[in-house]
């Protein structure tokens, strides 16, 4: 792993050094999803998509892969993942919006390479669900190999987490933190005070943003005033008022969802995707009237109470309906389903009857007209970043592999290499624990030469803080 | 000088009990190999001690009469060694009585629940920061630590409290002294950090929780100096600011110490160091070898853990670790190579490790992977003293600096080598006895019990 990430790193290095090298796709399926289906050849030149179509032309220098019998879709995007975060929740209290994942970001996770491995190139990393109004978010891009903020997408629109339902309100009963100490309990307890929750923090914010107005006010004209305390956990939110800031907003019920709505509609923001929203269907109008989008499963449901009216057929009804909708994992740990969200889609066309442009949009262009970041990736066309998924089969088929994975005209995944350095990767894992092992023979060796005192017992100590590490 | 008022008063302050310690002998160190880590190591050098300081140190100097002369021959002298990082010579704390045993101790009763804890709110309840805990006002002479690490050759502690997030203030302490007052170097080391997270049960629970929480804190306190200022200079027209202690303890701060092993959080802390205002080291940095062009471009230092990984004893012998581990475990060694290499500073700390003695032990392993003695000998003296500024004062012998010095018969890093000798502040002390491994606790006392 290390050694790999050196490896790209000294090639990233060289990359910069010079301009990257064109590369040509020769005579594949072209998914472009939002410009047809087609047998021709995508072009890539500095990280860009300069040409696509039929017939190209091969830039001088140009490395040419001939990709006959291959499918290239755009990069796929999860629009909500927890993967590659050394901390997901803020969960002791019920506004947590001064924190943001993107200071825990784990750019070692496996997880990353899971992904990338199965076609996913962007994700967007959500605060989990345990607080009405969450921390803030942060869209990465699958960069193994680069550090934290190496895989930030700078472009992505700035989120916050919201999340409405049972998750939020459980720890209205009080009860046990997970080691076992009784807590008291967190308002709220009830779907009731999420809103309540919600909407006193957005009072809040408002006074806030009144308070800076007046002060500002009172600057421009020359007085001098005590500035109001910045106020990470406001500051936020005001972004929220102010359109600066997506909300991306966890819930299953349509009773919640309409709620959310309503409030957002009385305080004037917009909430930019509705997450899970299994019963989106049911309120499907209503959420296309609001212009929120919505991010749901395939077909899982059922897990809790919440989670029971569900149907198959959610992501296509609600594309029917005209709302913007995208097809997420909700992944955490090594990631699971944003390794084959590409199936997902395709299940689609069976559960709907969506068409295979239409499904492929799903992971694709729909979250990244979610997230705001279509100008630059979700489909293939000349001036997007090339993020690109050669596959050896139909992507929506569940017999289809990935064969290469680029992002920004970097190959970071390669199915032929990954399964060549296999047994060396063995190797060298070997190779440890023989040393390993070996070192310790000759330390017992040494430790049982006469006149040398035996090896003190290491005496109990207490628990102690860890230290910087992961929290979850 | 009227030699007659100075005797009275040397006499008076004889009686009073404050001469004797103030008053170390004048004396010298000759033929001994003589490591000054600032400069060359002398093979036959002479050092003089006079009122706690080095008078002078070079080979062939002359020894004033009258002076009492240690003779040196097969000795080694090195400056003071400095632990970077520890809680010696702070009284650990009683913890609070459990109250759970005893409930359960009463067959029949149900478990009694302590009753439940007010939620914290968030930062502006300040929760897990004692910034106005200072080391230097809890240390105590009399702590068993001080005696048993100046006796492993070390002079001089970077002492800290450990509760909390912010944990409070350190202090640079001498390991030899009448008092704690007498003991402390520097009352400002730094303030310590750690990423303490309790869950969902109060704020800050989770790793961004704490790093937005001193975001907070560090907004708060600049506030404060704001609103202070305002209140001073109109108290009419401007509000009066509460008293808070914890910004109080914030502003005094003029070094962080940040927690960062891995990779993964050496990266992530400096970056966040970066975004306040103050100057900070990173401790832990076993993974540093792997991150020393950050370090370097970052010029922050690193208070190395040697406690190097090991396989754990008794472990599973069908589990296979990952990758990662076996790398880390491997190669945290090296570390200190790397870091001497690259030209990062470093210094070393006894954090978790069973004595203060397995310090040097733990180098020797790095030295035989490639580290140069000299910079280990550096890491355990001048870098440690650069790194909290005292260099002036401590960590080489050289004139004017205060006479701490380690002397051992043979290579400090040599198995059979013993301390002869340390001097504190030009006062000498010769290593305890080692004491026979403590019996186990008794079953009375165990923790264990119960739990």
């Amino acid at each position: 792993m290390n050694a790999a990430r050196m490896l790209i790193a000294a090639a990233l290095a060289c990359g910069v050094a010079h301009a990257q090298q064109a590369i040509v796709l020769q005579n594949a399926t072209v998914h472009t999803v939002t410009k047809g289906t087609f047998k021709g050849s995508v072009v890539i030149q500095d990280g860009l998509i300069t040409d696509v179509g039929a017939q190209v032309l091969t830039p001088a220098g140009a490395k040419v892969i001939d990709a006959s019998g291959k499918h290239v879709i755009p990069g796929i995007i999860d629009c909500h993942t927890h993967i590659a975060l050394d901390s997901i929740n803020e969960g002791s209290v019920s506004v947590s919006s001064m924190v943001t994942v993107r200071d825990a970001i784990d750019p070692e996770s496996i997880a990353i390479y899971h992904d990338l491995a199965g076609g996913t190139t962007t994700v967007n990393a959500l605060h989990g669900s345990a607080n009405a109004i969450g921390g803030l978010n942060v869209v990465l891009k699958m960069r193994w190999g680069k550090d934290a903020e190496g895989l930030v997408m700078k472009e992505a629109k700035p989120g916050i987490k919201f999340a409405l339902g049972e998750n939020p309100k459980r720890q209205g009963q009080g009860g046990q933190n997970p080691f076992g100490a009784s807590l008291s309990p967190r308002y709220p307890g009830t779907r009731m005070g999420v809103e309540d929750v919600i909407r006193q923090a957005f009072t809040e914010a408002r006074q806030y943003q009144a308070a800076w107005k007046d002060y500002n006010s009172h600057e421009a004209k020359g007085e001098s005033a005590l500035p109001p305390r910045k106020d990470l956990k406001l500051e936020p939110l005001v972004e929220v008022l102010e359109g600066k800031r997506l909300v991306h907003a966890h819930c299953y019920r349509a009773d919640e969802i309409l709620m959310l709505l309503r409030v957002a509609d009385e305080f004037g923001f917009k909430i930019a995707t509705l997450q899970h929203v299994l019963e989106g269907y049911k309120v499907a109008n209503e959420i296309k009237a609001h212009g929120a989008g919505a991010s749901t499963f395939s077909d899982w449901w059922g897990y809790k109470i919440e989670a029971y009216d569900a149907i198959p057929h959610n992501a296509a009804v609600l594309t029917r309906k005209g709302v913007l909708t995208s097809l997420n994992s909700d992944d955490v740990g090594n990631g699971d389903l944003s390794t084959r969200l590409n199936t997902e889609a395709g299940k689609t066309m069976k559960y709907g009857g969506l068409n295979e442009e239409e499904a492929l949009a799903l992971i694709t262009i729909n979250p990244a007209r979610q997230l705001g970041i279509d100008r630059y990736v979700g489909s293939i066309e000349v001036g997007k970043q090339a993020d690109l998924v050669v596959y050896d089969k139909d992507p929506l088929s569940m017999y289809s592999k990935v064969e290469r994975v680029y992002i920004d005209g970097t190959q970071y995944f390669d199915r032929e290499a990954d399964v060549a350095a296999r047994s060396r990767k063995d190797a060298e894992k070997k190779g440890l624990m023989e040393k390993e092992k070996a070192k310790e023979k000759s330390s017992e060796k040494a430790a049982d030469k006469p006149g040398d005192k035996p090896a003190e017992k290491q005496e109990a100590k207490g628990a102690k803080p860890h230290q910087g590490g992961s929290d979850e | 000088m009227n030699k007659r008022l100075f005797a009275f008063t040397a006499l008076f302050l004889a009686a009073a009990g404050l001469l004797t310690a103030a008053s170390p002998p004048h004396l010298a160190i000759r033929g001994a190999r003589v490591f000054t880590v600032s400069g060359a190591v002398l093979e036959h050098g002479t050092v003089l001690l006079k009122d706690g300081l080095i008078e002078a140190v070079g080979e062939g100097i002359a020894i004033p009469a009258g002076v009492t002369v240690i003779d040196g021959t097969g000795l080694n002298v090195y400056p003071g060694l400095i632990d970077a990082l520890s809680a010696w010579g702070i009284p650990e704390t009683v913890p609070a009585a459990p109250a759970a045993p005893a409930a359960a101790a009463t067959p029949g009763q149900g478990q009694q629940q302590p009753p439940p804890q007010p939620r914290v709110r968030g930062p502006e309840d300040r929760p897990n920061a004692f910034t106005w805990v200072k080391a230097a006002d809890l240390v105590k002479p009399s702590e068993k630590q001080i005696e048993t690490a100046r006796s492993a050759g070390f002079t001089t502690a970077v002492t800290f409290p450990k509760q909390g997030i912010l944990a409070g203030h350190g202090a640079v302490i001498n390991l030899g002294g009448e008092t704690g007052g007498e003991m402390v170097l520097d009352p400002a080391a730094g303030l310590y950090t750690s990423v303490t997270t309790r869950g969902f049960g109060t704020f800050p629970g989770s790793l961004m929780g704490v790093m937005a929480y001193l975001r907070q804190l560090w907004i708060d306190a600049a506030y404060y100096k704001l609103a202070r200022e305002a209140y001073a200079r109109d108290p009419v027209t401007n509000p009066r600011p509460a008293y808070d202690r914890a910004l109080e303890g914030l502003l005094d701060t003029h070094r962080l110490l940040l927690p960062a092993t891995s990779r993964v959080q050496i990266e992530r802390m400096l970056r966040f160091g970066a975004e306040f205002k103050t100057p900070f080291v990173l401790y832990g940095g076993q993974s540093a070898y792997e991150t020393v062009s950050e370090l370097k471009r970052a010029g922050v230092p690193v208070i190395l853990n040697v406690k190097w990984p090991l396989k754990e004893k008794d472990s599973d012998p069908e589990e296979i670790p990952s990758m990662k581990t076996l790398q880390l475990r491997d190669k945290a060694p090296t570390t200190p190579v790397a870091l001497a290499a690259a030209g990062v500073p470093f210094a070393v700390c006894s954090e978790g490790l069973d004595a203060p003695k397995d310090v040097i032990k733990a180098l020797k392993k790095s030295i035989d992977l490639g580290l140069k003695p000299a910079d280990a000998i550096r890491a355990l003296t001048l870098s440690a003293a650069e790194i909290y500024g005292l260099s002036g004062r401590l960590g080489s012998i050289e004139k004017g600096k205060l006479a701490n010095l380690t002397i051992t018969k043979g290579d400090l890093f040599d198995d059979k080598t013993t301390v002869s000798m340390i001097f504190v502040d030009g006062k000498k002390y010769v290593p305890a006895p080692e004491a026979p491994t403590p019996p186990r606790q008794g079953g009375a006392k165990s923790p264990e019990v119960g739990q």
